[in-house]
């Protein structure tokens, strides 16, 4: 096709210098992960001609590491990788089962968390499942790394904090401590391959009684990005996240959300359903926790 | 006829003959085609949904890169000027947004493209139509101005193309004798066909003005001579080969891009290749009609109806044609009611022209009368079989359009249904059940076939109907048996418009019926030569020779010491005996027998989310004789996902000035694999006496009572009727919310 090329660089310096280049000579350049929305929307949305400067030969980019204290997820780790990975989805299954939730089996050969988020559509599942766990984006630029909280790098329908001359290498996530755990549900009028009408993930922790001390809840599709819910986790801290703190953490996101009408959903259709969302993935959540 | 016994291969269930080409990909579709030279072609789609065209200027693309041809539609014949015409490329106005206007060949898809960009038109944008309230409203902006309603000129032009109405008894004495009165009103959405295969087609068109076409359809010869009419050409001057089909459903009996691709061969001297995107198989080509039925139903205190009445209005689209015809006709064709009364009505709306989809106007108006039934036998405290069973039709019913039915298996399905293991099952706790009955006329037409005899006895079956759901191997299963010989000895092929006679469209669930119909007459005209030419070997009268299990014979009591003579043996020396073995047979094909069905679904409504899962779902269906039982069984389960996915989520949804939003597969939510349970089938065989093996056509009515089993099953669950389809999770959750 016309006015398209490509690169492959191997390290994080090449793929900083690639981008470096063509904006030093005006041209339009793209980081290119899975490939999964890209391919389709310069089939449909926007074919203007660009460099695609791949992230998956990026060495950084597919590193996958887990300490006492934090893991690191590449950007470009395909989702099947994620999933297929037993240790890092007993560990994080909320942020997991976000990833498997996106395509079919062959999307998720290639599809990546990386990729959903920079791609920073208001309904990407992985994202409020990445704010709950208090992941933080690891961003190359050219003086050196800099790193944002998760709830900050996406700033409108599709766009975000990246510079031109920036992409994601990929997420620090604190290490869950004790009974720590995590849920992400979504809702789509299918049983798969559909895009969230709404979406929430919960992490939370619970002390020895069952006590929740810390909780997280994001939401996703009812707003141009999503929405961490502090009001929500407030109702679950200090509960035993019992019915009551749940319908409370409900109506907190509820609340919060700010959704429009269209094709996929009403107003009162995704304020009603991501406040049930909320009330099942905490469910969910809290009992990961306490089988910790 | 039909009760034959000892069938040997229909019956059976070998792998079709295309199968292993499809699924290694080798099979060629409507796209596949390349040829030297060839050129790509591109419409331009009107983006408004309603506009004056006050000039098209091809000019600017005709100079761009790579283009060499462009096109409008003064580049058209514009005699005898019909609505075919004008829905392949927009004359005057602009009827939906999607309307081809005008169209460019150029070497790359993309200068293709490019050039689209420049070609200037001016609208002058008029006020959309968007619905059946708005179009039927006293006032109503009109799709076209010189239209009266069934042509009546003495009163004022509308938007309602036809109006039509039957009657039968006293309606209004029925009800006055009815315990028990069900009356509702109940919408179903615009529904696509889906294929998965874009409409796809080649034209070249050589220096003597002799088309050919490559393209997928269901029917080349209704291609030939459409195209033929659009252009103005004679049929003689057009050849079209049809490719492998990726789906029709209906929905590729018509054209759009043949005549485009022709003019534009012709006006560039190159081959034109024209292939649709997804968007704008879902903007331009001919979808089922969004439909609003009012219907009544009034029953003595045993169940027995006393009346019923149905009022329907179709959107058809920018042309009038929405099927209001078999709408009125199926509503109540499996009843048998003494009074009842039928209006249909077909109105103009400013979207993309209907086309046929799978049991045609059916779904819709049975999907409300089914409810409505639904809820009778609620009323009544009975059973929804025992209610259908007390009122079913039968051999001698006079059905509500007026023939008296021959043999049809609609109380066999009944019966089967109410002992079938999963009718007897208890329900899954929180689920509903739901239940309705289907019907399709199915069609006879004509048609053509050949059946050719190679030297070593190895039978070719030429016939012209495309094959959408395994016909070849039905033909060659059929072939088969009435010349007694393996399915393996049998090859079936599709031949193009000269290689073949004639036939009507594939479409009508007529094909297995009609064409079969013509194959088994070609056999026996085989046969009868076989039994001259070894009468000639053996000094005999044909009079005295039979054909048995694929050989001949003398007949019992002729005194002849002679060994068979296999179809090969005969074959072979076809030379000495006269020739090639070459049998024919064309018919138009009358008797095509109703067929009946009786669906049942168990499905759970998430209450909290509105989403339905559906957890079983059975269908019964009388086939007449299953040719093909695996492929009937097939029809039967897609048929079923269609009318459940119509039902669950399916619907065009547009913004208000026309365009619609949904235009591909992410938001037209067709089910995925794992929103459907095994679709159990049991196979009813009541034979059509007027086919050889007793064939009715199976493919559309599997299509017809998914809609009203789900909405039924929904209804059984929460206790309340959600009356329009479809039960979308916003539509349902709604539903329960003001419910409270």
């Amino acid at each position: 096709m016309a006015g398209y090329a490509y690169l492959a660089p191997t390290n994080v310096d090449e793929a900083l210098g690639a981008l470096e280049e063509a904006a030093s000579v005006g041209q339009r350049a793209q980081m290119l992960a899975g490939g999964t929305d890209v391919l389709v929307q310069i089939r449909s949305v926007d074919k203007g001609p660009r460099t695609f400067v791949d992230v998956k030969h990026v060495e950084e980019a597919n590193a996958l590491s887990m300490t006492d204290d934090e893991l690191f997820i590449g950007a470009a780790i395909a989702s099947a990788v994620l999933n297929e990975n037993a240790r890092l989805k007993s560990i994080l299954p909320g942020l997991v089962e976000s990833a498997d939730l996106i395509g079919s089996t062959q999307i998720q050969g290639r599809a990546t968390i990386g990729g959903n988020l920079c791609n920073s559509s208001p309904a990407g599942d992985t994202i409020p499942a990445l704010i709950a766990c208090g992941a933080v984006c690891v961003i190359a630029s050219p003086n050196g790394n800099r790193e944002v909280a998760t709830e900050d790098f996406v700033t409108g329908v599709g766009t975000n904090v990246l510079e031109p001359t920036e992409f994601l290498v990929g997420f620090k996530i604190p290490r869950p401590k004790g009974k720590t755990s995590d849920a992400y549900l979504r809702f789509i009028p299918r049983t798969e391959m559909d895009i969230a009408v709404c979406g929430a993930g919960v992490a939370l922790t619970l002390d020895d009684d069952g006590t929740c001390t810390k909780a997280k809840v994001a939401i996703g599709a009812v707003a141009v990005t999503a929405l961490p819910v502090p009001e929500a986790a407030a109702a679950l801290v200090g509960t035993k996240v019992d019915d009551d703190a749940l319908h409370a953490a409900a109506a907190a996101s509820t609340a919060a959300a700010k959704p429009i009408d269209d094709k996929r959903g009403t107003v009162e259709f995704r304020k009603q359903v991501v406040g049930v969302l909320t009330r099942r993935a905490a469910a969910i959540a809290r009992d990961r926790a306490l089988a910790r | 006829m039909a009760e034959a016994v000892d069938l040997k291969v229909v019956g059976t269930s070998p792998v079709r003959p295309d199968g292993v080409d499809k699924v290694t990909g080798r099979a060629a579709f409507g796209a596949d085609l390349n040829l030297p030279g060839m050129l790509y072609g591109k419409v331009l789609r009107s983006p408004h949904a309603h506009a004056r065209i006050k000039s098209v200027d091809v000019s600017r693309a005709l100079a761009a890169d790579g283009v060499l041809a462009a096109v409008s539609g003064a580049d058209f014949p514009s005699d005898r000027l019909d609505d075919l015409a004008r829905n392949v490329i927009a004359r005057d106005k602009a009827l939906y947004n999607g309307h081809a206007v005008a169209a460019v060949a150029a070497k790359t898809q993309q200068q293709a493209e490019a050039a689209l960009e420049l070609i200037d038109v001016d609208y002058e944008v008029l006020d959309p139509v968007l619905t059946l309230d708005e179009a039927m409203a006293a006032g109503a902006t009109l799709v076209n101005e010189s239209q009266h309603t069934n042509g009546d000129t003495s009163k004022p032009p509308s938007n309602i193309a036809v109006q039509q109405a039957f009657e039968r008894g006293d309606v209004d004495k029925g009800f006055a004798e009815a315990d028990v009165i069900v009356e509702s009103e109940h919408r179903v959405p615009t529904a696509h066909q889906g294929y998965i295969e874009p409409h796809a087609c080649t034209a070249t068109m050589n220096a003597g003005g002799k088309a050919t076409i490559w393209c997928c359809t269901q029917g080349h010869f209704d291609v030939r001579s459409l195209t033929a009419g659009v252009l103005g050409k004679s049929v003689g001057n057009i050849k079209v080969i049809p490719s492998e089909i990726g789906g029709g459903f209906g929905g590729k009996t018509i054209i759009y891009l043949e005549p485009l691709a022709v003019k534009l061969s012709e006006l560039s001297g190159r081959p034109v290749k024209m292939m649709m995107t997804r968007e704008e198989v879902f903007r331009a080509t001919g979808p089922a009609s969004a439909t609003w039925c009012k219907v009544k139903v009034g029953a003595k205190k045993d169940g027995t109806f006393t009346a019923a009445t149905a009022w329907l209005a179709y959107e058809a689209g920018a042309f009038p044609g929405a099927p209001i015809g078999p709408g009125c006709m199926s509503v109540l064709a499996p009843y048998d009611v003494p009074n009842l009364r039928i209006e249909g009505n077909d109105v103009l709306v400013t979207k993309p022209r209907v086309c046929a989809y799978r049991a045609p106007g059916a779904p819709q108006s049975m999907h409300a009368m089914e409810c409505a039934i639904d809820e009778l036998a609620r009323k009544l405290d009975m059973d929804p079989i025992d209610i259908r069973l007390k009122n079913a039709a039968d051999e001698g019913t006079q059905a509500p359009y007026g023939p008296t039915f021959p043999p049809i298996g609609l109380k066999k399905c009944l019966e089967a249904a109410k002992n079938h293991p999963n009718y007897l099952k208890p329900l899954a706790e929180g689920a509903g059940r739901g239940l309705a009955v289907g019907f399709w006329f199915n069609i006879g037409m004509q048609s053509s076939a050949e059946v050719r005899i190679a030297e070593d006895g190895m039978v070719t079956v030429m016939e012209g109907n495309p094959d959408i759901g395994g016909s070849r191997a039905s033909m060659a299963l059929m072939a088969a048996e009435t010349l007694g010989v393996p399915y393996e000895q049998v090859k079936a092929h599709v031949g193009d418009t000269e290689s073949t006679g004639f036939c009507n469209v594939t479409g009508g669930s007529r094909t297995t019926f009609a064409t079969g119909m013509a194959v088994v007459q070609a056999c026996e005209d085989i046969i009868a030569q076989c039994r001259q030419r070894a009468a000639l070997t053996w000094d005999l009268d044909a009079e005295q020779v039979d054909w048995v299990d694929g050989e001949a014979v003398p007949k019992p009591g002729v005194n002849a010491d002679v060994k068979p003579l296999s179809l090969a043996n005969i074959a072979r020396r076809a030379g000495r005996t006269g020739g090639p073995l070459l049998g024919r047979a064309s018919l138009n094909a009358q008797g095509a027998g109703a067929s009946f069905s009786v669906n049942w679904t168990d499905a759970r409504v998430d209450t909290e989310t509105g989403k339905t899962d559906i957890l079983a779902f059975t269908a019964v269906q009388d086939a007449g004789r299953a040719i093909h039982p695996a492929y009937v069984e097939g029809q039967m389960q897609g048929g079923a996902v269609q009318g459940l996915g119509w039902a669950l989520n399916e619907e065009y949804i547009y913004d208000e000035r026309g365009a619609l939003e949904n235009p591909g597969f992410l938001d037209y939510r067709v089910p995925v694999a794992s929103d459907m349970p095994m679709i159990d089938t049991q196979i009813v065989e009541v034979p059509n006496p007027s086919h050889p093996y007793g064939v009715r056509g199976v493919g559309e009515t599997p299509i017809v009572a998914p809609l009203a089993a789900l909405s039924n099953a929904v209804r059984d669950q929460l206790g309340f009727r959600i009356n329009d389809l479809p039960l979308s999770p916003p539509r349902v959750l709604a539903a329960l919310d003001e419910q409270g």
